[in-house]
């Protein structure tokens, strides 16, 4: 038995404490077959950065609702290449204004996902992504 | 990151990467045959770091009390591991780690690593693979491996089997206290915590399990003797009899009663020490694991030897009334199925 399962960091930056929805795609990623780290609330860059190192995910799922997504998201993303987590998707979800998108896809998110999308566009969009990523080593 | 060989693996874990050790132990939840070569390599580096385990039913505290008991720990200088066990959905086999949720102050400490494991599917409260993670964490030189089983509340022989010390972590309020013995999950309590001390109805929680400690005593020594020991320790039996099973109370949330629960600790690894029961226990572990694997690894062998065709048709005449299940079995063993 040593199927691979896909790990995936969901985590809430900063102090917004809109929940509900991390929680929803946390479940439903779990309903798909993956492995969800759920950090909670209030997490500082540093914190998902070092988490994201620990548990070795394949993915890093931002779920931002406080509208400071352009502040948070580029620290995290500094501080994962800074730890050598080049190669991990960071996936961002919440109340991102579609302006705000092309600018995000520019600092390496991999996908963006408002409210109203589908969970299963998420687990399309992960699993492609995981597959694409994977080199065979 | 490619590595050449199962040697630079272990280089670089020895050498405190901790990209290393978390990407070993990835290799080694997912039993890679890569992973098997760096277990074989780092094993001779294991045997230094004291494993602890907590387990209790869902609820009560574990996660609050491994974070405060880790930042008692920090104050005493000791570096530490931590595991952290949830289920995997038996439907989908995913699973939602939620335990870091507790830990968050110990977050930017490089003496600490925490690390959350799916059982996925194991029963018994850890991962197959939980122990090989710890000695994982244990070559890469943490003094101490705190491991969160899955909160069943059920007879968890496999933590007592893993770690040297196991707490059993209660709460009052947890309703049906006469469960905690059924289930059989006081028998393996080195150290027991009743959690939530701040919440009423802990003293009659703790009154409770002291109550039960005292019945169950002889239970617990044969059960040490049955179970957990392959052989006696010593031929006089009784030495199992000289460890009290200290009731401590805690306030996790708050940080309290932690310096208690450590000292505790220390005061069980002595005495485990002093008594050369915790060769005898760590003898023990490894006949069981031992057992374990061999079982396992025969059913593969077995039955990857029969066609799914073969097996099909024996499942189908047992179903059809054909054949008993133990007959059945008899078949498989000696190849005439
Ligand atoms: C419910 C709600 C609350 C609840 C939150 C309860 C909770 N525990 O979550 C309460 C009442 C507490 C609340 C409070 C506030 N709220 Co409010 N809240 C909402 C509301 C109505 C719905 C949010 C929700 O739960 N949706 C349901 C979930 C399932 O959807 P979702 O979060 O969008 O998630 C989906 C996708 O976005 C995506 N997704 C989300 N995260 C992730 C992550 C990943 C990795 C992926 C792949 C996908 C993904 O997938 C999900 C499923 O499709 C929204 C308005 C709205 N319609 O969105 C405002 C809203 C988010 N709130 C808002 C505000 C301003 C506040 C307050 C500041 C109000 C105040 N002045 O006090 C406070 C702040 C609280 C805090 N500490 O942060 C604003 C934010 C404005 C902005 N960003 O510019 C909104 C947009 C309302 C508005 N139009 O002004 N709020
Ligand atoms: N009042 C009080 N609440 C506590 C204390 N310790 C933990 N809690 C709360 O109890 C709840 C459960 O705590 P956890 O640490 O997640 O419990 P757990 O046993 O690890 O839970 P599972 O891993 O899900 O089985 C949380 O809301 C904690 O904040 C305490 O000492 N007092
Ligand atoms: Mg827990």
């Amino acid at each position: 038995m040593s199927e691979r399962k896909i790990r995936v960091l969901i985590a809430k930056p900063g102090l917004d404490g809109h929940d509900r929805g991390a929680k929803v795609v946390a479940r439903a990623l779990r309903d798909a077959g993956m492995e969800v780290i759920y950090t909670g609330l209030r997490q500082t860059p540093e914190m998902i950065a070092e988490a994201a190192l620990q548990e070795d995910v394949d993915v890093v799922g931002l779920s931002i609702l406080s509208g400071a997504h352009m502040a948070l998201v580029p620290r995290v993303i500094e501080l994962l290449r800074a730890e050598g987590l080049d190669d991990v998707i960071v996936i961002v979800g919440g109340i991102i204004p579609d302006d705000d998108i092309p600018a995000l896809h520019a600092m390496g998110v991999s996908a963006v996902f408002g409210p109203g999308t589908s969970t299963e566009d998420t687990i399309a969009h992960i699993r492609q992504a995981v597959a694409s990523r994977s080199a065979p080593q | 990151m490619t590595r050449a060989s199962a040697q630079d693996w272990v280089d670089d874990l020895l050498a405190g990467d901790r990209r290393t050790l978390a990407r070993l132990i990835t290799r080694v939840e997912n039993r890679t045959p890569d992973s098997h070569a760096a277990l074989a390599r780092l094993y001779p580096h294991t045997g230094r770091a004291y494993l602890v385990g907590i387990t209790g039913a869902p609820g009560t505290g574990k996660s609050t009390v491994v974070n405060a008991l880790t930042r008692t720990l920090r104050e005493r200088e000791q570096t530490v591991g931590i595991i952290a066990v949830d289920p995997t959905s038996p439907f989908s086999g995913g699973a939602v780690l939620g335990d870091r949720i507790r830990m968050v102050d110990l977050a930017g400490d490089r003496g600490v690593f925490i690390r959350s494991m799916a059982n996925r599917g194991s029963l018994g409260g850890l991962a197959a693979t939980t122990g090989d993670v710890a000695r994982v964490l244990d070559a890469a030189g943490f003094d101490v491996i705190l491991i969160e089983t899955v909160g069943a509340g059920q007879s968890e022989v496999d933590i007592a089997r893993t770690a040297y010390t196991t707490i059993v972590v209660d709460a009052p309020g947890m309703g049906d206290d006469v469960q905690a013995i059924k289930a059989g999950i006081l028998e393996i309590a080195d150290i027991l915590v009743v959690n939530k001390a701040d919440r009423p109805g802990a003293e009659n929680t703790v009154r409770a399990l002291r109550a039960m400690l005292e019945l169950g005593h002889r239970l617990r020594t044969n059960l040490h003797h049955g179970e957990l020991l392959a052989r006696p320790a010593s031929p006089d039996a009784s030495i199992y009899d000289f460890w009290q099973v200290p009731i401590l109370k805690t306030i996790a949330t708050e940080g309290e009663g932690l310096g208690a629960l450590a000292d505790a600790i220390e005061r069980h690894r002595a005495y485990l020490a002093d008594s050369g029961l915790l060769v005898e226990r760590q003898r023990a572990g490894i006949e069981a694991e031992l057992a374990a694997r061999l079982r396992e690894a025969l059913l593969d062998q077995l039955i990857r030897q029969r066609t799914p065709a073969a097996l099909e048709e024996l499942i189908e005449r047992v179903l059809a009334r054909q054949l008993d299940p133990g007959s059945a079995v008899r078949m498989l063993m000696d190849g005439s199925a």
